[in-house]
């Protein structure tokens, strides 16, 4: 009982970052149908610029996260306006290359100034333990996980409420029908990058805060497939939910069946689910009227 | 209100499909545009709300004047601004956003926010149907109902003029003679413009203060609806009445399947 308890926590702590770095990614794909091959990248950016204002700087952390955010929206606005908006038009192959080309440059970027050997992150989260019935908790995972559920629920209100998250929606739906409501597509895009910048950063903190700086980091933004694919690539509740469903598979699996395996079982349930839901489990389904 | 001199459009650089069409609109009016399948009806509309962009198509002579100023190199968001709003053919309703949601999109470039629900609620009491039905998703709708829907978020931006891209298509007679009323209404207790592009010439004619047909991309009648429907080109090609002995071959062979298409 203690071990799963542990295990369900390291999950929903997984599943949490994933569903945050899976939102970004599913909203530039619904945008814009661009798959971002550079969305771990950006986890990796966000985590070495917060270690920078905060590790190196010695800012306090709310504003060296903020800093963060600022800058992140900046590199998201930059890479739409310079690198995705020329090529409105070209075929999905080049723009998917082009975001393997960023995913590399954004990679020699932070080597070039931080060095790749792994560094320790200064924890702005208290590092205590909980303890919760016999199991014993660290809080740093519990406050991780409440920090990305708020910040899922504030996208999901979002989405459904406000004027731009429908424009968003309405968008990703018509592109031509949403410009004669007057909704500006090129705006709506950069809102996409700006948001999908922040989350992953936001992600990336957190990642950083319970394993240090490294590459790593960018390697949790790359099991995003998984998780998209699950979801569906189109479907932001999609995103959240299988987020959390593949952060307690991989737990479950690690810790009851050997570490070996916790990267192979998500994806036979992968290949299962898709066998009965191939647009994932909230993939938009075409509506066909008659 | 709004007058088209001698617009012409060419689609990819190439395929010239408005060849100097002009027309005007009166303010508080409804004027009908009529024409057959691939007249260049719904290319005019789209060089007026700035549409054609997407589709690789632009505006390469003559002017779209629209309350004294020049608007045909505004971008679409600019124009529904100035209180241009077309609502488009095939009624695209945004399918996975739900009712209410759609109506918000509508009601994107208002300053007034505060008056939007209070709009909302005049949708649903011109359109009762919507109201039962605000939180279904949109692509669920029947076609009539995705019309109204579509009507409905046209409302929304409040616009001077509403432009209507054959709302009747695909719906039953008696739903179109429901939404032609209603596009009446909307005339009379808004005081909104309309420019109505119809296929349906009889319904249309039966509306509309002021009426143009146009072929090839051009006008080639236009008048007041009761001196059209006594035009014999119009009552032959348009209305479907011919007169026994008064068709000549080749045009009928020509014209037999448009004329169909009115008649339905
Ligand atoms: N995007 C486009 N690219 C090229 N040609 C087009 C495009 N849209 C329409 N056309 C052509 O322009 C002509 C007029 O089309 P349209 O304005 O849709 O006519 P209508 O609405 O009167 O049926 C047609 O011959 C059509 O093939
Ligand atoms: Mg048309």
């Amino acid at each position: 009982m203690e071990k799963f308890l542990q295990l369900t926590l390291t999950g929903l702590t997984n599943g949490a970052i994933f569903s945050l770095v899976a939102l970004g990614f599913v909203l530039i794909y619904k945008a814009s149908d661009v798959i971002n091959f550079a969305q771990g990248d950006f986890l990796l950016v966000g985590a070495y610029i917060t270690f920078a204002f905060v590790g190196q700087m010695g800012l306090p952390w709310t504003v060296g996260v903020f800093l963060t955010m600022v800058l992140a929206v900046l590199l998201g606005l930059l890479v739409e306006r310079f690198v995705l908006r020329p090529l409105i038009g070209e075929p999905i192959i080049s723009v998917i290359m082009v975001t393997i080309g960023l995913s590399s440059m954004l990679r020699a970027f932070v080597s070039s100034i931080w060095g790749t050997t792994g560094q320790p992150f200064p924890p702005f989260i208290p590092n205590f333990n909980v303890n919760i019935g016999t199991a014993v908790i660290p809080a740093d995972r519990i406050i991780a996980i409440i920090l990305a559920a708020i910040l899922l629920i504030i996208f999901t209100l979002f989405f459904r409420y406000s004027r731009e998250g429908i424009a968003m929606r309405a968008t990703a739906d018509d592109q031509q029908a949403a410009l004669s409501m007057g909704i500006s597509v090129k705006k709506i895009f950069a809102l996409a990058w700006s948001i999908a910048a922040v989350t992953a950063a936001l992600a990336g903190v957190l990642v950083a805060n319970i394993i240090g700086v490294s590459g790593v980091v960018a390697g949790i933004g790359l099991r995003v497939f998984p998780v998209v694919i699950l979801g569906g690539l189109d479907s932001i509740p999609g995103a959240i939910l299988g987020g959390i469903v593949i952060g307690l598979l991989e737990a479950y699996t690690g810790g009851y069946l050997g570490s070996g395996l916790s990267q192979v079982v998500p994806f036979i349930v992968l290949i299962l689910i898709l066998m009965v839901k191939p647009y994932g489990l909230f993939g938009e389904v075409r509506i066909e009227r008659v | 209100m709004l007058a088209l001199n001698n617009v012409e459009v060419i689609y990819n650089d190439v395929i010239l499909v408005l060849k100097g069409m002009s027309l005007e609109v009166p303010k508080g009016k409804i004027v009908a545009l009529l024409g057959s399948n691939g007249a260049g009806k719904s290319t005019t509309l789209k060089a007026i709300s700035g549409l054609l962009k997407p589709e690789d198509g632009e505006v390469t002579d003559g002017e779209i004047i629209f309350e004294g100023e020049k608007i045909h190199h505004l971008d679409a968001a600019d124009i529904v601004r100035r209180g241009i709003f077309q609502v488009m053919e095939g009624r695209r309703v945004f399918e996975h956003l739900d009712v209410e949601q759609n109506l918000i999109a509508g009601s994107y470039t208002r300053k007034d926010r505060r008056n939007i629900r209070q709009d909302m609620e005049q949708v649903y009491t011109y359109f009762p149907r919507l109201r039962e039905r605000r939180r279904q998703t949109a692509g669920y709708l029947s076609g009539g109902e995705q019309q109204m829907l579509a009507i409905g978020r046209a409302l929304m931006a409040r616009p001077k003029l509403m432009m209507l891209d054959e709302p009747s298509l695909g719906l039953a007679p008696l739903l179109v003679q429901e939404i032609f009323e209603i596009i009446q209404r909307i005339n009379k207790e808004q005081g909104t413009t309309i420019l109505l592009v119809e296929q349906n010439a009889r319904l249309a004619l039966e509306v509309a203060d002021y009426a143009y047909i146009m072929e090839n991309g051009r006008i080639v009648l236009e008048g007041e609806p009761a001196t059209l429907k006594e035009n014999a080109d119009v009552r032959e090609f348009y209305l479907g009445l011919n007169e026994v002995g008064k068709r000549k071959s080749y045009r009928d062979v020509k014209h037999y399947k448009r004329r169909k298409r009115w008649l339905s």
